[in-house]
């Protein structure tokens, strides 16, 4: 629906474009050519960024309910076995929480996750918005390869590595 | 009015991911262990949505509101870059339960930690600009 309303707008529906430009804007585009476009063509999409941080506050502040999460039992017990607490909150306070940042390993596993998101998304063309929806939308081979490299990494990290980052 | 359509429209995005729970790091990782139809329900709906509005726009010819035609890009071919980038993308995706996205939308809803994620994805981005000609594409 949105990715709709985008196309009218005379738009294409990719978040992870907006991190280009975070470059850019910061004055990259003078150092490294890739960043060297007119990002003001993108303030658009910027606008969509603080807009989707306001829906953000408004969901929990305004639109706020008191009514838990209802996750699977089997997730609930898996990441129990990994020192993940449930509470049925959206996020797990412990990564995400202000208390966060008083743990240096969380730190480094917020900071290189975001990399790999930043890194991945710019290298495979797009995110889960770009290749997952507008992509496949549009039936393009290219996203559904993407999409399947999503999940290979995914998989990888949760069935894999998870038992190495979280049993301390 | 030109500007507060696209802040608008994110709001409404910010809200659906938020209420739908698509910004929901449990909700990811349900998806990864295949233990949900939450996830898949949620992206399943909207390619197909989004499939049959594609194909709508196109047999009509649809023009924007500028009057302009709805243009659609295909994407570049070769594999390499969206099957390594995918990859790198997943992992990243299932430790921070983030796209971008929702990151942005997580940060507003009062997540600071995610403060941390995307100062790191704007980072990997920069990191991307930088080495892109020594990777295959």
């Amino acid at each position: 629906m949105i990715m709709v309303v985008l196309l009218y707008f005379g738009k294409s529906f990719g978040f992870s474009s907006n991190l280009r430009t975070i470059c850019s804007m910061a004055g990259a585009g003078r150092r490294v050519k890739f960043f060297d476009f007119e990002w003001r063509k993108q303030q658009w999409n910027l606008l969509f960024l603080i807009g989707a941080i306001i829906g953000g506050y408004l969901s929990n502040t305004i639109l706020a309910t008191d009514e838990p999460m209802k996750l699977s039992a089997a997730t609930i017990k898996d990441l129990q076995s990994l020192g993940i607490v449930f509470s049925g909150a959206l996020n797990p306070e412990q990564l995400f929480g202000l208390q966060s940042f008083t743990s240096f390993k969380v730190i480094c596993l917020l900071f290189v996750g975001g990399m790999m998101v930043g890194f991945g998304s710019r290298y495979a063309g797009g995110c889960t918005s770009g290749h997952a929806i507008s992509g496949l939308s549009n039936l393009q081979i290219p996203s559904l390869i993407a999409v399947t490299g999503f999940f290979i990494g995914g998989l990888i990290m949760t069935h894999f590595l998870f038992h190495f980052i979280f049993s301390s | 009015m030109k500007f507060l359509k696209y802040i608008l429209t994110g709001i409404a995005f910010g809200i659906i991911m938020a209420k739908s729970e698509a910004i929901s790091w449990f909700r990811i990782q349900e998806m990864f262990r295949f233990h949900s139809f939450h996830m898949f329900g949620i992206i399943g709906t909207a390619v197909i949505l989004g499939i049959i509005a594609v194909l709508l726009m196109k047999k009509f010819r649809l023009n924007d509101f500028h009057g302009e035609p709805i243009i659609f890009t295909d994407k570049n071919s070769g594999w390499r870059k969206y099957l390594f980038g995918g990859i790198i993308f997943g992992l990243g995706w299932a430790l921070t339960g983030a796209c971008p996205g929702p990151i942005f939308v997580s940060i507003g809803y009062g997540y600071l930690g995610m403060v941390l994620v995307a100062i790191g994805a704007v980072l990997g981005t920069y990191i991307y600009g930088v080495i892109k000609d020594k990777l295959p594409h």
